[in-house]
């Protein structure tokens, strides 16, 4: 008995344990998104919300003219910079994940997929160096530009760091296709490749798109390779040519120097809610997506 | 033998330990200017080299950052291309810090253009106008038919705000590219033909495929070079500025010895190596005033502006 009431004590223990850390997470997540909204209320005193949206012009620390704090300019550099990346990403990741769950041998794939890992752990300030010394120059020889430091180079090189997340989640999607569907393909008198494409990869679909979407989770929010190699020009982008500065960047130039309790400083913390708020859209759709793979593969 | 062994190990860790605090002590941080970064990196090292015990860690940011550093007391001495702005005096003010200034060095600020550029010289006016938006074309300018190309730093530089405020005297245009550092201007305008950027003098000295602009108040006046010290010296170049170093109140222990080799004869002429020029004697006496020292300021050229001069903080 008295053992028996020991080892029940010790898995309440671990049972609470484990709720605790569980719960840890949606605390610090509650936690983070309360203190963004209570740091970037102050700057709506001053700020009009439309006027932060929708104009284009940032300027905070402006002293000949009144400044302004408008982060249209930024959203869209950043949406031209994560989407061009995933234009860029989910062909290769597809083709990438297809060739590793059908194509490849046994060895090939225990090659490349611990290389393809590895990718995943590259810093990031190393990809924006590249793209300083390797991808830019390129770009700007290709296109003829005077300067590679653009809204593509971005791209580039945020497809580079989304595509280990999205080639080894597309594979398990592709990997949890049931067996009877390729088989029932073949016996139809299917080629390989048709099966693939018309059978493997629809059914695999809402997989691939939450691989896709937590890839662009990855890119919007990503700040060192941007700050890097996309020019940071604060000017409304209207080609993939020209240079940008997104959100991420804007904050982590500026917040290093700002005078804490100011307008600017609350403004800052409203692009960082902002950011938190479509990260988690882009989240959330890739969770709705994954379930409903889920489901169909039961 | 065991009581020994006690002891000795209990001398071994007074003394491990007497180590740390004297390094401790010596340990100097220095935050702030990419534009400073490479020249008192170059300090550090000589004057580390010559008194084993320092300690000297020397890191970038920008010139805001290093003064906010020093306003949050987070390092002993910042290093700053721009002097220390009103709100940042109040804010350390209301901390209980004391923001001192040492100048160390003299720049002329540089605009630098692609090499192939056929354009080898502006006016202050015309560079306000093109970091302004104002001139889009280099043709405007007489340069051949190519959209103008600005690059720049980012806002938490202090050159950008020199600019901004000295030169420019009004909002840089927003097709203004933002660079981390001085490095990457002069690389990017080498392989940009229609690029148009502007560095610490430091950093064109051995640059090549690059073109240091001469420039002009009044084109009557004559135009002239950042690269000659004496026109940067007398105020001729109108783009000229101290490099300065803020701390809390006048230093002293081994940032104050550091700051002395800084403004030593010794310590000048590593400046002068690193492409920068020798402080002149005005700001030698001011500098003497803020340490609250007195010695010998040497030989200097006369010069135009006061200490408080131009950039009157």
């Amino acid at each position: 008995m008295g053992k028996h009431n020991n080892l029940s004590v010790k898995e309440n223990f671990i049972h609470g344990l484990f709720f605790l850390n569980g719960l840890l997470v949606v605390v610090l997540l509650v936690g983070i998104f309360a203190l963004l909204v209570a740091k970037s209320v102050p700057a709506f005193k001053d700020i009009s919300i439309s006027e932060f949206l929708f104009s284009a012009k940032w300027n905070p620390t402006a002293t000949f003219v009144p400044p302004s704090y408008g982060i249209k300019s930024m959203l869209v550099s950043t949406l031209f910079v994560s989407i061009g990346a995933l234009i860029i990403a989910i062909p290769l990741g597809i083709g990438a994940s297809a060739y590793l769950s059908d194509v490849a041998g046994r060895r090939t794939r225990e090659i490349v997929k611990p290389v393809i890992e590895i990718l995943a752990g590259i810093p990031s300030v190393v990809i924006g160096f590249l793209g300083i010394v390797l991808v830019g120059p390129m770009i700007a020889r290709i296109f003829h530009i005077p300067n590679g430091l653009n809204a593509l180079n971005g791209s580039i090189l945020l497809a580079v760091m989304a595509l280990p997340t999205i080639i080894s989640m597309s594979e398990d999607a592709l990997n949890s296709v049931p067996k009877s569907f390729e088989e029932a393909s073949l016996a139809l008198g299917a080629t390989k490749w048709q099966t693939l494409v018309r059978v493997k990869i629809p059914a695999a679909l809402s997989g691939i798109i939450a691989a896709s979407m937590l890839g662009m989770g990855r890119a919007i929010g990503e700040t060192m390779t941007v700050l890097m190699a996309t020019g940071c020009a604060i000017a409304m982008p209207t080609s993939f040519l020209q240079s940008v500065q997104t959100m991420t960047s804007t904050i982590a130039i500026e917040l290093g120097e700002v005078p804490y309790d100011t307008t600017h400083y609350y403004a800052l913390f409203g692009i960082g809610l902002v950011l938190f708020i479509i990260t988690f859209v882009v989240n959330m759709i890739a969770d709705i997506a994954l379930h409903r793979y889920q489901r169909v593969v039961k | 033998m065991n009581r020994l062994r006690v002891v000795s190990i209990a001398v071994l860790l007074t003394l491990l330990c007497a180590g740390f605090c004297m390094a401790e002590e010596k340990m100097i941080q220095i935050k702030g200017s990419d534009t400073l970064i490479n020249m008192v990196q170059k300090l550090a090292e000589v004057y580390m080299a010559k008194n084993p015990g320092a300690n000297i860690s020397v890191t970038g940011g920008g010139s805001g950052t290093g003064i906010a550093a020093v306003v949050n007391n987070k390092c002993d001495i910042a290093n700053s291309s721009r002097s220390i702005k009103a709100s940042e005096v109040e804010q350390a003010n209301n901390k209980g810090i004391d923001p001192k200034r040492i100048v160390v060095a003299i720049d002329g600020l540089s605009i630098i253009v692609n090499a192939a550029n056929p354009i080898d010289k502006l006016t202050m006016d015309q560079i306000g106008k093109i970091y302004r938006g104002e001139v889009k074309n280099w043709n405007e300018l007489g340069g051949a038919d190519s959209p103008l190309n600005l690059y720049g730093r980012q806002s938490n530089s202090g050159t950008y705000d020199f600019m901004k405020e000295v030169v420019m005297k009004g909002e840089y245009s927003s097709s203004l590219k933002s660079m981390n550092g001085n490095a990457q201007i002069v690389e990017a305008i080498r392989q940009d033909v229609s690029g148009i950027g502007y560095v610490g003098v430091g950093y064109v000295k051995d640059a090549i495929g690059i073109k240091v602009l001469n420039v002009a108040v009044n084109p009557s006046m004559g135009y002239f070079s950042p690269l000659n010290e004496m026109d940067v010296k007398n105020g001729n170049y109108p783009v000229t500025r101290p490099l300065n170093q803020y701390m809390n109140g006048v230093p002293k222990g081994a940032a104050r010895d550091f700051i002395i080799f800084e403004l030593s004869k010794e310590g000048q002429e590593i400046v002068e190596k690193e492409g920068f020029f020798a402080i002149p004697t005005e700001y030698q006496r001011y500098n003497n005033d803020a340490l609250g020292i007195k010695w010998d300021v040497g030989e200097s050229p006369v010069v135009k502006y006061s200490a408080q001069g131009r950039d009157g903080a």
